[in-house]
């Protein structure tokens, strides 16, 4: 086979094959175009102004290495006149965070950047590490999405910046739409959509830049810029049932290179076809502000893999399983996903003592929207649509297992929590 | 006898793949010039030889799924992607470098 020349310069050899038109470039052409189209995504939404300062949540994975790079040489190229800054979490895993938290120092150097690590201990006084000792492995990535989420935007406020962008990628972003599709949760669809999340009244926004952006070109531009990440997995697996849908957007790739962008060029046109009263977005600025980040779902409620905020389906052994699971039963994953909420509204239900939490989390999510207003919870002051923001919920019920009692506490066991309470309050009659 | 050539090759693991190679990155390989059919060996022979003599890690199917390299698992010919080069179907030559990326693990 005589080696393909490049379509752009017509001069030297083909090495990539871009999946979303099956254009063959060279090295040069593919970075000056995945470049360009990230650019393009920039200056077409107004994502930035001249003098912002702009975080970067920084994992030391590759979507966020890949962003800090491109964000460096395009605010060199073209003036943006942003001021960069990388921003990490530290969630307190022992073993995990030390290589990747060795990578983002390397990258803080590589593109001349400042560097800021928020720590869980020093934000929410537990680390993960403490958090899986006292409620076991099964639904910890909650907690850690959750924690997250909130992390950036606090690690943010502390520098006094009020934009932070993230890594996530078109693969991402197709794989969010294609999950609250089989949720049937259009709201969340529509806003999964957006590449940008709160508005001038909220005080951290969040953006995604590389939206558009295959996962596989990111890879290729981080290899053909030799660029230093690193990789691996959570090593407290998330129950990932995203992991199948990750799995899926992979094969639809293999089929169809196109697919993932059409997925979410789809995601895009459905948005627009979605109430306004059921998105919440365009309402009253106030009121989206509270959609868009209180909820702290929008991408990844199971929120944990080494992107910030961004779910990565779940340590591969794990998603593997579940694949080959989803392959037996096509309707698990609805199914799971439904499990899930029911989860979360239990939790609700027992802290914030509503009892209506749990057909709302499943059944009609647009008025429930609609019912929403901002507020601020009352433990943190953190923006949030519920009295206590989510992070304190999950908190709350984490300082009442400390110290760790003999019966296991499963988070989602209403009984046993029941149980604690009622042993709780033995304690406290016999202190 | 012909039979007997060897090929060198170099085969390298990154993205994450390499947990499931005992954390090396890159594996010096000398390689038969032929199959088991006497025809020139190719890197869907490769993927196969690398399931069965290099991988130690039983979780095969992190890198192979039926039958062909994982989806999200890039495989890269001398720096060109494998799609420009035929794919399984590319026969070895003498000092290739192979390059399997996973895309999989979290960015
Ligand atoms: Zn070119
Ligand atoms: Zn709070």
């Amino acid at each position: 086979m005589s080696p393909a020349l490049c379509a752009m310069c017509r001069a030297s050899r083909a090495l990539i094959i871009r999946p979303k038109n099956h254009q063959k470039l060279c090295k040069a052409c593919f970075i000056a175009i995945f470049e360009a189209e990230i650019h393009h995504t920039i200056t077409s939404t107004n994502l930035f102004s001249p003098g912002d300062r702009i975080a970067i949540g920084a994992s030391g994975g590759k979507d966020s290495t890949v962003l800090a790079s491109v964000l460096k040489t395009l605010n060199e190229r073209y003036n943006y006149g942003l001021d960069l800054v990388l921003l990490s979490i530290d969630e307190g895993i022992k073993g995990y965070r030390d290589d990747s938290l060795e990578t983002v120092k390397r990258n803080a150097v590589q593109y001349g950047m400042p560097l800021k690590i928020v720590g869980y201990d020093e934000l929410y006084g537990w680390t993960m590490d403490q958090v899986v000792e006292t409620i076991g492995k099964k639904g910890n990535c909650t907690y850690c999405g959750v924690f997250r989420r909130q992390a950036l935007d606090r690690g943010a406020k502390m520098l006094g910046i009020k934009h932070v962008v993230t890594g996530h990628n078109a693969d991402d972003v197709a794989e969010t739409i294609l999950m609250n599709l089989l949720r049937g949760d259009l709201p969340r669809l529509a806003r999964s959509t957006n590449i940008i999340t709160g508005d001038e009244m909220s005080e951290v926004k969040r953006s995604k830049p590389l939206k558009y952006a295959y996962e596989k070109e990111i890879v290729l531009y981080a290899h053909h810029k030799k660029l230093d990440y690193f990789s691996t997995e959570c090593i407290y697996s998330p129950e990932a049932f995203r992991g199948s849908a990750r799995s899926l957007i992979k094969n639809l790739e293999r089929v169809r290179p196109s697919a993932i962008l059409d997925v979410v060029r789809s995601g895009e046109d459905m948005a627009r076809l979605v109430p306004e009263e059921v998105t919440g977005i365009s309402q009253c600025k106030s009121q989206k502000i509270s959609l868009s980040n209180a909820d702290g779902g929008d991408e990844g409620a199971g929120g944990c893999g080494s992107s910030n905020g961004r779910s990565s389906g779940g340590e591969m052994a794990e998603m593997e399983k579940k694949l080959q699971q989803d392959e037996e039963a096509a309707g698990r994953e609805v199914e799971i996903t439904s499990v899930s909420s029911h989860a979360n509204g239990q939790r609700h239900d027992r802290i914030g003592g509503k009892s209506h939490l749990r057909s709302r989390a499943q059944g009609d999510t647009g008025r429930k929207l609609l019912r929403q207003t901002l507020g601020t919870c009352k433990r943190c002051g953190y923006m949030s649509s519920q009295e206590i923001c989510k992070a304190c919920v999950l908190l709350d019920g984490l300082n009442k297992n400390r110290p760790k009692m003999e019966i296991e506490i499963d988070v989602e066991d209403e009984e046993s929590s029941t149980l604690r309470r009622r042993m709780e309050g033995i304690a406290l009659a016999a202190g | 006898m012909a039979a007997e050539e060897i090929i060198p090759v170099v085969v390298e693991f990154t993205g994450g793949l390499e947990m499931l190679f005992a954390d090396q990155r890159k594996h010096t390989l000398a390689v038969p010039a032929k199959d088991e059919e006497g025809k020139p060996v190719t890197v869907g022979w490769l993927v196969n030889y690398l399931c069965e003599k290099v991988m130690k890690d039983s979780r095969k199917e992190m890198f192979v799924l039926d039958g062909h390299v994982r989806p999200g698992i890039l495989v890269l010919i001398n720096d060109a992607d494998w799609e420009l080069e035929g794919e399984a179907s590319y026969a070895l030559q003498p000092k290739d470098n192979i390059l399997f990326v996973s895309t999989l693990h979290g960015g």
